[in-house]
């Protein structure tokens, strides 16, 4: 009996990496190897042509913080966040709630919803700035107004986070529709006899049951959209007056890596990334326990 | 009485909104029949086409070798699909049902790839591309879809909602692990699988950067990446950019409308990062 036992952990043993050994090769040569060589690069300055790099120490790190357009891509790319993130988080949500009522059509507005996540950004980004176009664009001539969506600097990183938005919404509200299901239907009914109003219900009781997925939610469109370049690619050309106010850091690190051939640079601006990020979702972690609620 | 005029008023939402969803859609189709000079006209403003120009299509269909294109993305998401399944099959099995030793590691291995944002492999990816002479072929644009660590935690996940009984059972019939993996434990996470696969093909689609970067080529590219092309050279050619558009998601929204529930609920429960 015994013997067995330990033939049997043996076999799980060797079944066992020969199963994850695929999945592990990869992953350490696509990913772990890139990840600490995209650290390496970053103390290097990209030879120029084919003259092999150059350690320069901290070098890159303190030209990116010294950098202006750096922190410009920052600060762009954090207002991006900030209105894409909470807003689209709020209209799901309500959407969500009024979709888990048993309604007449409740799949074909599920389906509407949805249907932004199925479409590439690059084609998504190509209407809307057809959408904003300031001569003849639908919204201004529909709405009689006249305002530079994508030009004017001061609201061009507003106007896409409006389209970042409108892409995401449907994606997270059947988050929150799948987190809704798990509410029991009597806590409702028990609130609306103590006389509580829907709004009541909302913040009494939806929110604080369905906090798990909120904070998932959270915590991945944050993540995403500190990440975002699709849209401010297509929608931002270099003749455009608003490009300096709208350079997100992922199209930084494009620039600098692909366009500019500075490796090293764009590295630099990656580790940056990385650290934001990181900070970001430590940051809510820790917050999370003041509001998210596990049963 | 105060229960119709509530539902009345989340009918007037919901309507709304899905206008707002619908109304980029329509633009593009529209915008695609019409002529150059219709889109540019404001007073008055033209909704509809007068003549629904469908020589746009030729054009367009003449200008970008669309078939390729369609070759070339497919191309792509299918051996992607075929790889994430096969790898994460295997590994989310041995991670939520084997033990051995090293697991506890490489699984963290597993969950720091989710974590870390992906630009921060692409440099040294391109790099291994170029090396192996994969630049502008799908192989490329297939290279870091080759193995998914979100793949591999998605099936662990639905391997673990497996009763632990079944197992059991097979080994007293004297299957070994393969055998109960393949014949007892697979079959039975089929809807995983599917979601698995949705997924990575809508992500696939969906990727500018890393199609751009491996291939620049216009013959060798997938649609978003020469959308983005397009988009740059054409300016201001309105109904050719929207027949563009349209043509390189149509067939993905009509797989959409007839699979809804299964993209739908595939990407629910698969949650993840998109």
């Amino acid at each position: 009996m015994k013997k067995k036992a330990s033939s049997r952990k043996k076999s799980e043993f060797i079944w066992g990496w020969l199963f994850i050994l695929p999945t592990m090769l990869g992953l350490i040569i696509l990913n772990i190897y890139p990840m600490i060589d995209t650290v390496r690069q970053s103390f290097y300055k990209t030879g120029d042509f084919g003259k092999g790099n150059i350690f320069v120490g901290l070098n890159n790190y303190e030209k990116v913080l010294g950098d202006a357009e750096v922190w410009q891509a920052l600060a762009n790319t954090v207002k991006y966040a900030i209105v894409e993130v909470p807003l689209s988080i709020v209209i799901a949500l309500l959407l969500a709630v009024l979709l888990n009522k048993k309604l007449k059509g409740r799949d074909v507005f599920r389906t509407i919803l949805f249907l932004p996540m199925v479409v590439a950004p690059a084609a998504i980004a190509m209407v809307w700035k057809w959408l904003y176009n300031s001569n003849f664009g639908f919204i201004n001539n529909v709405f009689h107004i006249k305002v530079n969506w994508i030009s004017d600097p001061k609201i061009a990183i507003f106007s896409i986070a409006v389209i970042g938005i409108w892409s995401v919404i449907g994606y997270n509200m059947v988050l929150f529709l799948a987190g809704l299901q798990e509410v029991p239907r009597d806590y409702y009914e028990a609130a609306a006899l103590d006389g509580a109003n829907g709004w009541q219900q909302l913040i009494h009781i939806t929110v604080p049951l369905i906090s798990p997925t909120m904070f998932f939610v959270l915590v991945t469109r944050v993540i995403g959209a500190m990440q975002v370049f699709d849209l401010i690619y297509m929608m931002i050309d270099l003749n455009n007056p608003a490009w300096k106010k709208t350079e997100s850091l992922v199209f930084l690190f494009y620039k600098y890596s692909f366009e500019q051939s500075k490796k090293g640079y764009g590295a630099t601006v990656v580790v940056v990334l990385l650290v934001v990020i990181l900070l970001l979702t430590v940051m809510q972690l820790i917050v999370q326990k003041k509001w998210v609620h596990y049963e | 009485m105060k229960k119709t005029i509530s539902t009345t008023l989340i009918y007037i939402v919901l309507i709304i909104v899905s206008i707002t969803m619908l109304t980029p859609f329509v633009w593009m189709l529209l915008t695609a029949f019409k002529t150059t000079a219709e889109t540019m006209q404001v007073d008055p403003f033209v909704i509809v086409p007068h003549v629904w120009q469908t020589q746009n299509f030729g054009n367009v269909i003449k200008a970008v070798d669309f078939v390729r294109l369609y070759i070339n993305t497919l191309g792509m998401i299918a051996l992607r699909i075929i790889f994430a399944i096969v790898t994460a099959t295997l590994s989310g099995y041995a991670f939520a049902r084997l033990e051995f030793k090293g697991k506890n590691l490489m699984f963290a291995i597993v969950l720091l790839q989710m974590m870390v944002p992906v630009q921060s492999f692409v440099i040294p990816q391109y790099v291994m591309v170029s090396k192996l002479h994969l630049t502008n072929t799908i192989m490329g644009l297939v290279f870091p879809g080759l193995v998914s660590a979100f793949g591999t935690f998605l099936m662990r996940q639905a391997f673990k909602q497996l009763p632990r009984e079944l197992e059991e059972a097979a080994r007293l019939d004297g299957c070994n692990i393969p055998q109960t993996f393949l014949y007892i434990m697979m079959p039975l996470t089929r809807s995983s699988m599917v979601a698995l696969g949705i997924f990575t093909a809508v992500f696939a689609y969906k990727d500018l950067m890393w199609p751009m970067i491996v291939c620049p080529d216009n013959r060798a590219t997938t649609l978003a990446s020469a959308l983005a092309k397009m988009n740059a050279q054409y300016q201001q050619k309105y109904p050719e950019l929207m027949m563009a558009a349209l043509i390189s998601c149509v067939p993905m929204i009509v797989i959409y409308i007839i699979f809804q529930k299964q993209f739908i609920e595939g990407i629910a429960t698969s949650g993840g990062k998109l």
